[in-house]
């Protein structure tokens, strides 16, 4: 028998995320850029990556963890540079996808609006937010995209403001695809991101991306907590197509709360106690429903 | 090549298309575009060109503006902005990144005071407080200096010897909104003259490598060093990219800085842009008189090529710098630059004068009595504030 074996190191360089990345056990981006990497079918993505721990996943010049072309852009530049890159691939009538892998500080705060205007311009762009609620890359602050009640380096007594409804901004640019993805929900993920591979345009891409450092929390339970976040109804898998057509994914299957907050010790309890997230999650769904309903997705509205 | 009656915005809205056109074959060409006064007929022109392999995207930002021509260089497309005052400020962060990246961006700038407070008219302080960004920075006095000079710069920043984004000044409103007959390149010279735009480290979907990721110091100081060395390069580079522009247009350029009666000249006056040309003015009707007086015209200010000045002042004993911007807490940019040119020439009395700042009219009389005061001193002084008429 003569079979070509290949070695770890040849198959690993040919992943989109290869061993040596220096990200931290139970990352969810690793998680995120694997199945990114299989769900695109081993095609090669131009990368975007602006200033977040996504960036300093490539590791030190000349090594890179990226197995495709990178571009380290400035913080808040992301989509701008993305726009080039996918521009100039359209000028040559090259069949590319151009790929923005940005963290929540990048998309929700000093990126907002270079992505708003790019998403507005309907450029030809597949961003991808992987959101740990903090800024994870300089140890832990707060962002807009953390909860309320939960303690960060500068909310060191627990965050008074929501968390910002990013997706709502982004549906509300009638892009031609926006959706949730979560690494409890691997099928749902794969999909949903050749989805986006297929369209042509602006495409949103949200992942609850959990950070044990961060969140306080044991690094073996991320994809345990991502699960319980999507069964209590906290984050809600769902996409929208062109901005008006909705479609629930999964819906909340009476898991408690408990189970996603408990598990991390940033939760402080203010503004977050049982019946304040219940609060929360009914107004959230309540409103989901509505829109669900009356702007179903082909009718077949989960 | 057709002549032309047109504002300095049409001439660069000209000379970016044209040099954009003319990658068609290649790449093509793309840039953003965001306006802001007394830039914004440029962008108009650009984005109502009818480009076969090109696009101008229509940012939200000039910080944005500056990241598509960086992504759309990264892809090997020739690349080009303009910008002005606040506006350059705003880019700023990604003006540099432009710069490390070794991406050949044009821009053009044109100078706008700074604010708050709020002055739309000509000072140079807004580019020249690009000065320490890894770009090539260029100075023009008139329309045709504007023309000639962005597609030089094309040519220069392209050049694998160089590799750097070029920066193309021109004075707000003086230029960019008065009229002067022009020769306007046509696209067939401008073929000619410009090589295919080609970024050699162009993203490609078969090299997996990260551009702009960490570095250590080690590497860090390679890449500043290397930068510095690609920047001696330019004196060179340009030289022969004049030369080639007069086989191709029949005309010769204007240098990197054009020494006028320099030769017996005990008192050299310095200045850049439009200022330079009411200069001439002046010091030609000095020399009819008998003084013994010639100018600069500093076109190149990055890199500052002290070669050149320091031949152009082998004869001096006065020179005296017109600056129409200023670093708080030292002075004028030009003079600080020609004076570390000539601390190995103890023996020249070097002056600045600040004049003109906020959009000053400098009039021929305001550069005579600059000259006279220059002529009583016997020793430097701190840069003089030399008013102008409201």
């Amino acid at each position: 028998m003569n079979v070509a074996l290949r070695t770890d190191a040849e198959t690993y360089c040919d992943a989109l995320l290869r061993p040596g990345n220096t990200n931290c056990a139970g990352c969810g981006m690793s998680l995120g850029l694997r199945w990114l990497d299989e769900a695109l079918g081993g095609e090669k993505p131009f990368m975007v990556i602006p200033a977040c721990c996504g960036i300093v996943t490539a590791g030190a010049f000349p090594t890179s963890a990226y197995g495709a072309p990178t571009a380290a852009s400035t913080f808040a530049s992301a989509p701008a540079v993305a726009s080039g890159i996918s521009a100039v691939a359209d000028l040559n009538d090259e069949d590319s996808v151009t790929v923005c892998w940005t963290g929540d500080g990048g998309t929700y705060d000093i990126g907002i609006a270079t992505l708003s205007a790019a998403a507005e311009r309907n450029e030809n762009i597949l961003y991808i937010c992987y959101d740990n609620e903090i800024y994870g890359n300089t140890g832990g602050q707060r962002s807009s995209a953390t909860p309320e009640g939960v303690r960060t380096s500068t909310t060191p007594r627990g965050k008074s403001e929501r968390k910002k409804d990013m997706m709502a901004i982004m549906i509300a640019h009638r892009i031609p695809y926006a959706a949730t993805l979560s690494i409890a929900h691997r099928d749902d993920f794969l999909r949903k991101v050749r989805v986006a591979r297929k369209t042509r345009g602006f495409r949103f891409l949200l992942l609850l991306s959990p950070c044990p450092t961060g969140w306080k929390a044991e690094a073996e339970q991320s994809v345990d907590l991502i699960d319980a976040a999507v069964r209590c109804g906290l984050f809600p898998l769902y996409e929208v197509f062109d901005g008006v057509r909705y479609r629930i994914n999964v819906r909340p299957d009476g898991t408690p709360v408990d189970q996603y907050v408990a598990g991390q010790r940033r939760y402080t309890g203010i503004h977050t106690d049982g019946s304040a997230l219940h609060a929360r999650i009914d107004e959230q769904w309540r409103l989901l429903n509505v829109l669900a309903e009356a702007f179903p997705a082909d009718g077949r509205s989960a | 090549m057709p002549r032309a009656l047109v504002t300095g915005n049409h001439a660069a809205g000209h000379a970016l298309a044209v040099a954009g056109e003319a990658n068609r074959c290649a790449r093509g060409c793309a840039g953003g575009a965001y306006p802001i006064t007394p830039q914004t007929e440029i962008i108009e022109f650009l984005r109502d060109y009818s480009f076969t392999r090109g696009r101008i995207v229509p940012v939200e930002s000039e910080h944005s503006a500056m990241g598509v021509c960086i992504g759309a260089s990264l892809a090997g497309a020739r690349a080009f902005t303009a910008s002005s005052s606040n506006g350059l400020a705003y880019m700023t962060e990604n003006v540099f990144a432009a710069g490390y990246y070794r991406l050949p961006i044009v821009m053009i700038a044109v100078n706008r005071t700074l604010g708050p407070p709020w002055n739309i008219w000509v000072d140079q302080g807004d580019s020249l407080a690009l000065r320490d960004a890894p770009w090539l920075q260029f100075y023009t006095e008139s329309h045709q200096d504007l023309v000639d000079t962005i597609l030089l710069a094309f040519r220069v920043a392209e050049d694998p010897r160089v590799l750097l984004p070029a920066l193309v000044a021109m004075d707000g409103f003086v230029t960019s909104h008065t009229q002067m007959v022009v020769d306007l390149p046509e696209l067939s010279q401008v073929d000619r003259y410009l090589p295919a735009c080609r970024v050699p480290h162009q993203l490609r979907r078969d090299h997996a490598v990260t551009f702009g990721g960490l570095t250590w110091p080690r590497e860090t100081e390679r890449h500043r060093r290397d930068i510095q060395q690609a920047m001696e390069q330019v004196p060179q580079v340009l030289a022969e990219a004049i030369d080639e522009f007069e086989k191709v247009f029949g005309r010769r350029p204007h240098g990197a800085i054009s020494a006028e009666h320099t030769a017996d000249a005990e008192t050299v006056l310095v200045a850049c842009n439009t200022m330079a040309r009411t200069l001439r003015g002046v010091v030609g009707a000095r020399r009819r008189k008998g003084e013994r007086i010639g100018m600069i015209k500093s076109k190149l200010f990055r890199p500052f090529p002290r070669a050149a000045i320091l031949a152009a002042t082998a004869a001096a004993k006065r020179v005296g710098v017109l600056d129409r911007n200023h670093s708080p807490g030292s002075g004028g940019i030009f003079w600080q630059e020609i004076a570390a040119t000539l601390h190995a020439r103890p023996d020249v009395l070097v002056q600045d004068y600040l004049v003109g700042l906020g959009g000053g009219d400098v009039t021929p009389q305001i550069i005579d009595e600059i000259i006279d005061d220059l002529a009583r001193r016997t020793a430097a002084a701190d840069p003089v504030w030399k008013e102008v008429a409201a």
